[in-house]
């Protein structure tokens, strides 16, 4: 009979073994390997050669000149990290803006309906996203429904720019991840009371101030979920941009996938995959650091 | 004073409607704590919801010293609401719930937290203001949803059924609790229950309400000794219903003749009852054993229930009609009647209340 304290230890590995599997094939694995690479010498025709050099991180952020030798910062990289956080702000603002008056619809109808509303939510983050991201293409490039129609209707005569700007991108991001915005929001709210809300009204408190003081506090890890979930993805997006940014409109997740491909530099692409990976964890801490904060002034 | 005036509430569309409220009226005075007591779906909490502004009636109107409410939101009527699952803020403490409603009527700070600090000692709660609503008992935030409700000092108070979900002691307790607030206070309380134990102990005035309806508005007394129809002597404390026929009336008193024969006078509403088959209510606890010689009632003992304070004895009367009677146990007492025993049932003189069906 072996003692009951080690078959409790046993089942406790046996328990996390999958959870271990995973994380060390799928996540650290490929992890420990971009980072090996970002610090060799690339290779000809793709792919590295096995010597040390630091090029890969320096030039994330510098360029050397081949004749000269004077360094100057990578200005197109510093532009490029900056739109993909500027895009992916702003991405997470937008869902956020149109997600939780979505969410909020959906939570306060009737329980058999709320599932057929989660459903329409869902259904086009079920179509292929090229498919969805070139349904966008069609309503906004220049001979698409949307200049079209104001064309007809005679409220333009030129059609708008809107295809391969940066708007198009922030459209498409938008519209591409709503469904990870309202869906947590959505799952907080329908636990929370709405007697809650009812309490604030009765207590003086107007629509404005029940949203501001009652409801919004309330949902918060639904927000903060969804925003991450929002956020992350966003920094880097890659066919959204490249579809509908065209060519010029980079974004972190173009920049990479052109090192790995036409620019044959895989350790300057495992560099910059490992810049994105830091601003990413560097941006989630702020954002939960300063979320728990306010909570607790407001405690 | 609040009016409400012929107050009808039907829910659902024109195929398939719920009349939740079917005309109600009822005046409730200045400083008067005020009960609405029915079963479940009876309506009184969608007339208590009507009054706080979160269920628009069909038609009525609903009048608070003279000014219309219904044409307001909740957040701009005098009114305030003890919510049955207390609904405090679970992201708040304490104090801050109890602040909530002066905050949001932008009182300045001081006054808040003045208001404050004497709520939380009026409700002994002083102690307890840092805490957040998730560490304290069921009983302490019930306390603090009461605090929450009284801050602003409303016109009137609304309390949905707020002793239900504690324990008997601490129900008795707060039954006590709320009384005393209300005298403090001087605020009208419309307090809703299905319990009438509750409703009997607390209430100026207690209106007992079924399928919409208010079926009769009185004081405890007058509603426990001289319920005017069937569903209040049923619905509050126990009744025994006897078939009788009456005879003649004056003077709210009627003379009846029970099935036995034997002719008695009994209570009867004060608008008269026409001669004819009526319904006589009895409570069990006016009435004790007796003689079966030359009694009113007279049956066979078929059951007998101690119950601590006092015993039930289940008669089962000539023509098989099945009375209950209760006796206060005496100390030393003991039990000298058999199941099976023939008895008799005496009537104090006033037992009993003659119903119009």
């Amino acid at each position: 009979m072996p003692d009951p304290a080690r078959r409790e230890t046993r089942n406790r590995w046996l328990l996390l073994t999958p959870t271990l599997v995973v994380l060390l094939f799928a996540a650290s694995g490929p992890l420990i390997i971009v980072l090996i690479y970002s610090f060799l010498t690339p290779g000809d025709y793709g792919g590295v050669v096995w010597k040390f050099s630091l090029d890969g991180w320096f030039n994330v952020l510098f360029n050397r000149d081949f004749f000269t030798d004077q360094v100057t910062f990578a200005d197109a990289h510093l532009s490029i990290f900056w739109r993909s956080i500027k895009l992916s702000v702003l991405t997470t603002i937008l869902t956020f803006i149109f997600g939780f008056p979505t969410a909020y619809f959906i939570a306060t109808r009737p329980r058999a309906k709320r599932d057929l509303w989660m459903l329409l939510i869902m259904i086009p983050f079920w179509t292929n996203l090229l498919i969805r991201t070139f349904a966008v293409m069609e309503l906004i490039r220049n001979e698409g429904t949307i200049n079209t129609l104001l064309m007809r209707l005679g409220i333009i005569h030129e059609p708008i720019q809107m295809l391969f700007t940066e708007f198009a991108i922030l459209l498409g991001m938008t519209y591409v991840y709503l469904p990870l915005m309202v869906l947590p929001i959505y799952a907080s709210m329908e636990r929370m009371d709405f007697n809650l809300v009812e309490a604030g009204y009765d207590l003086y408190a107007t629509r404005w101030q029940v949203l501001r003081r009652v409801i919004l506090p309330l949902v918060k890890p639904g927000v903060i979920a969804g925003s991450i979930l929002v956020f992350v993805p966003s920094l880097g997006a890659y066919v959204t941009p490249r579809v509908l940014g065209g060519g010029t409109d980079l974004m972190i997740g173009n920049l990479i996938e052109l090192q790995f491909g036409q620019g044959r530099n895989w350790p300057l692409g495992a560099a910059l995959s490992l810049t994105l990976l830091v601003i990413v964890t560097v941006a989630l801490l702020f954002y939960v650091r300063t979320a728990g904060e306010e909570d607790s002034h407001h405690g | 004073m609040i009016e409400i005036d012929r107050v009808r509430k039907e829910f659902g569309d024109g195929t398939d409607t719920f009349i939740a409220l079917d005309d109600v009226s009822v005046t409730i005075r200045e400083n008067e704590f005020f009960t609405l007591l029915g079963p479940s779906g009876c309506g009184k909490t969608t007339l208590l919801r009507v009054i706080a502004g979160f269920v628009d009636p069909t038609a009525g109107r609903v009048t608070l010293d003279g000014q219309d409410l219904l044409g307001l939101p909740p957040f701009r009527r005098p009114v305030n609401t003890v919510f049955q699952s207390y609904a405090l803020f679970p992201h708040m403490t304490v104090a801050e719930n109890i602040g909530f409603g002066l905050q949001m009527l932008n009182r300045p700070k001081a006054e808040v937290k003045q208001t404050v600090d004497e709520m939380l000692a009026l409700v002994k709660m002083t102690q307890m203001a840092g805490r957040r609503t998730s560490e304290i008992s069921g009983g302490q935030q019930q306390r603090v949803a009461l605090a929450r409700a009284l801050a602003p000092r409303p016109k009137l108070l609304l309390l949905d059924e707020p002793l239900s979900a504690l324990d008997y002691k601490l129900r008795k307790e707060m039954q006590l609790e709320l009384k005393r607030l209300q005298a403090e206070t001087g605020i009208t309380f419309i307090f809703v229950t299905h319990d009438q134990e509750e409703a009997l102990t607390m209430s100026d005035r207690i209106a007992v309400m079924n399928g919409g309806q208010i079926r009769q508005i009185g004081g405890p007394r007058e509603i426990y000794d001289r319920p005017t129809d069937r569903f209040v002597a049923d619905f509050i404390g126990e009744t025994n219903f006897l078939a009788v026929e009456v005879l003649d009336f004056a003077d709210e008193q009627a003379r009846l003749r029970l099935p036995s024969g034997a002719e008695i006078a009994a209570h009867a509403p004060a608008e008269g009852i026409p001669r004819g088959a009526a319904t006589l209510a009895i409570r069990p606890e006016h009435t004790s054993l007796c003689d079966p010689e030359g009694a009113a009632l007279k049956g066979k003992l078929s059951d007998i229930v101690y119950f601590g304070t006092d015993t039930h004895y289940h008669v089962a009367l000539d023509g098989d009609t099945r009375f209950v009677l209760r006796e206060q146990n005496q100390p030393g007492g003991h039990e000298a009647r058999a199941v099976g025993d023939t008895v008799g049932v005496r009537l104090a003189p006033g037992t009993g209340q003659v119903l119009r069906d």
